[in-house]
């Protein structure tokens, strides 16, 4: 018996799951596209949002076109793919007065007070053809300064292009954020089209 | 004017008007799948050229027709070049026996129904041809494959015909059309229900479609006879795929959905009717292709020794009896 529903009763049910088939496939023909066409009309602003793109800096909330960025070097050493380069700040020559003061110090025999570097980068330059978008830089970054940009659209026509200043992009997007945004010809593909 | 001549005539202007038939349906057909295809995928499928991209299967087309013409060294030419011409011709002679109208038939023969399982045969020696002369292991494989699913599909295919002839006592289209007028009710698809789908099923094995595509495969299976087939060599083959899944659901619905005839009780009879049926079994050959995965080749010819063949046979055994009782 167990072989008569093996192999005649079994099969015969089976076929049921192929109408199962045919219906899902029939449903998701009636429903609407989900594909925006790109160059007519572009991702609407709530799904661009968890789009990752390369990474990039984040400024500090006061002051939005220096990065929050300590120099650590964390990004770099935990980078699988060598794509980040962090060049720390050198400390500014004393003014005369401090080195004054610095003298004194010595002679009274105190401790010696050097001027500090800033903390954040001179340089911060990132290859986009070597990043695998693994995000360590991200999770690894202490003062949590690095995140996934939503720079969908981009597009360059050499290697050379694809190797950018972070620092630099940054005090563009500061500006552009008090700048009023610039108007996109391109609509947004609609929400009710998603849905 | 002798009636010879004006049979000729006839014959000559049907021909050329299922040239066309068969060239449009190609264009139709490959912009539906695709678009088809895309709408089941949620995606807008060819777009750019023509409003839709409505105008993509003609720039295909007249990409394939520009390429070069390539035969494999130490081929033999012959038979090589004869093999897409001797898949596509037979398809002409196939939409002869059809009754798409009233008045709307190429060749009202009393033997449609035999003309057109002798002439689909044809392909099975095309595919062969093509895959041996390829001068190509593949392609004498893929051959091998190809024609051991449509020789496999065609019996049950054929037990299926026959106990439609059995029903009905002829194998002209037209008379097997005529004694389907009426109501929905009068069509062969009640009596025949196993038939019907047992039709359907070997159908998609006999034209090479999807799950029972093994015969192609162009991506997956390395294409098979036809890999090296180049510009329209290979264009012809695909023209008659399309002209083989258009004869054969016109057929089917012309021996069981109706033909011509409307299902309320012949009010409005007309080929609108009968282009209305082939096309939802076209539509829904192209919904079947993009639902299911395609089967492994013992798989395919399990389903047809194991399943189809004893159907067709206690079907045919049993509209026997009944037609005896």
């Amino acid at each position: 018996m167990g072989k008569f529903r093996e192999n005649i009763i079994q099969p015969i049910l089976d076929c049921w799951s192929l109408m199962v088939g045919l219906k899902i496939t029939g449903k998701y023909f009636c429903k609407p596209l989900i594909t925006v066409h790109y160059p007519r009309e572009v991702i609407d602003d709530e799904n661009l949002e968890t789009y990752g793109g390369h990474v990039e800096l984040i400024g500090k909330p006061k002051d939005p076109a220096t990065p929050k960025c300590i120099s650590c070097m964390m990004c770099v050493t935990n980078c699988p793919s060598k794509c980040l380069k962090v060049v720390k700040q050198k400390a500014p020559k004393p003014t005369p007065e401090q080195e004054a003061a610095m003298a004194a110090a010595k002679e009274a025999g105190e401790k010696v007070v050097k001027p500090k570097a800033p903390k954040n980068p001179a340089k911060f330059t990132y290859d986009y053809t070597l990043c695998s978008l693994c995000g360590n830089c991200i999770d690894n970054c202490p003062p949590k300064s690095l995140k996934f940009s939503n720079n969908m659209y981009w597009v360059a026509t050499s290697r050379k292009e694809m190797n950018i200043d972070l620092l630099a992009r940054l005090k563009e997007q500061a500006t552009e954020l008090s700048a009023p945004a610039p108007k996109t010809e391109a609509k947004p593909a609609t929400a009710e089209k998603e849905a | 004017m002798s009636i010879f001549l004006q049979t000729l005539i006839y014959l000559v202007i049907a021909v050329i008007g299922s040239m066309v038939w068969l060239g449009l349906n190609a264009l139709v057909l490959v912009y539906c799948e695709r678009k088809f295809a895309g709408h089941i995928q949620r995606r807008p499928g060819p777009f750019e050229v023509g409003p839709h991209g409505a105008l993509q299967p003609l720039i295909d087309g007249l990409k394939l027709m520009s390429k070069q013409l390539l035969t494999p060294d130490n081929s033999d030419a012959i038979l090589y070049w004869l093999a897409p011409i001797l898949s596509m011709i037979p398809v002409l002679a196939l939409f002869m026996p059809i009754p798409y109208g009233p008045s709307v038939i190429g060749m009202d023969v009393n033997l449609g129904l035999l003309l057109i399982l002798a002439f689909s045969s044809f392909n099975g020696l095309a595919v062969i041809l093509a895959g041996w002369a390829s001068n190509n292991k593949w392609g004498v494989l893929g051959a091998a494959r190809a024609v051991a699913q449509t020789v496999a599909y065609e019996i049950p295919l054929l037990l299926t015909v026959l106990a439609i002839t059995f029903m009905t006592g002829t194998l002209s289209l037209t008379e097997i059309t005529a004694m389907q007028a009426g109501s929905i009710l009068n069509w062969n698809i009640w009596p025949q229900w196993l038939g019907f789908i047992i039709f359907i099923i070997a159908m998609f094995g006999e034209t090479n479609r999807a799950p029972f595509d093994l015969a192609e495969a162009e991506s997956e299976l390395t294409a098979g006879f036809h890999t090296e087939y180049s510009s329209m060599g290979f264009g012809l083959f695909f023209m008659a795929e399309y002209g083989y899944m258009v004869v054969m659901c016109s057929v089917c619905s012309v021996l069981y959905l109706g033909g011509y005839h409307d299902p309320f009780g012949g009010y409005t009879d007309g080929w609108w009717w009968m282009l209305l049926k082939t096309y939802a079994l076209l539509f829904f050959m192209i919904w079947a292709r993009w639902t299911f995965p395609r089967v492994r080749f013992d798989q395919l010819l399990n389903i047809n020794w194991k399943w189809l063949l004893p159907l067709a046979t206690f079907n045919l055994l049993a509209t026997a009896l009944i037609m005896k009782l």
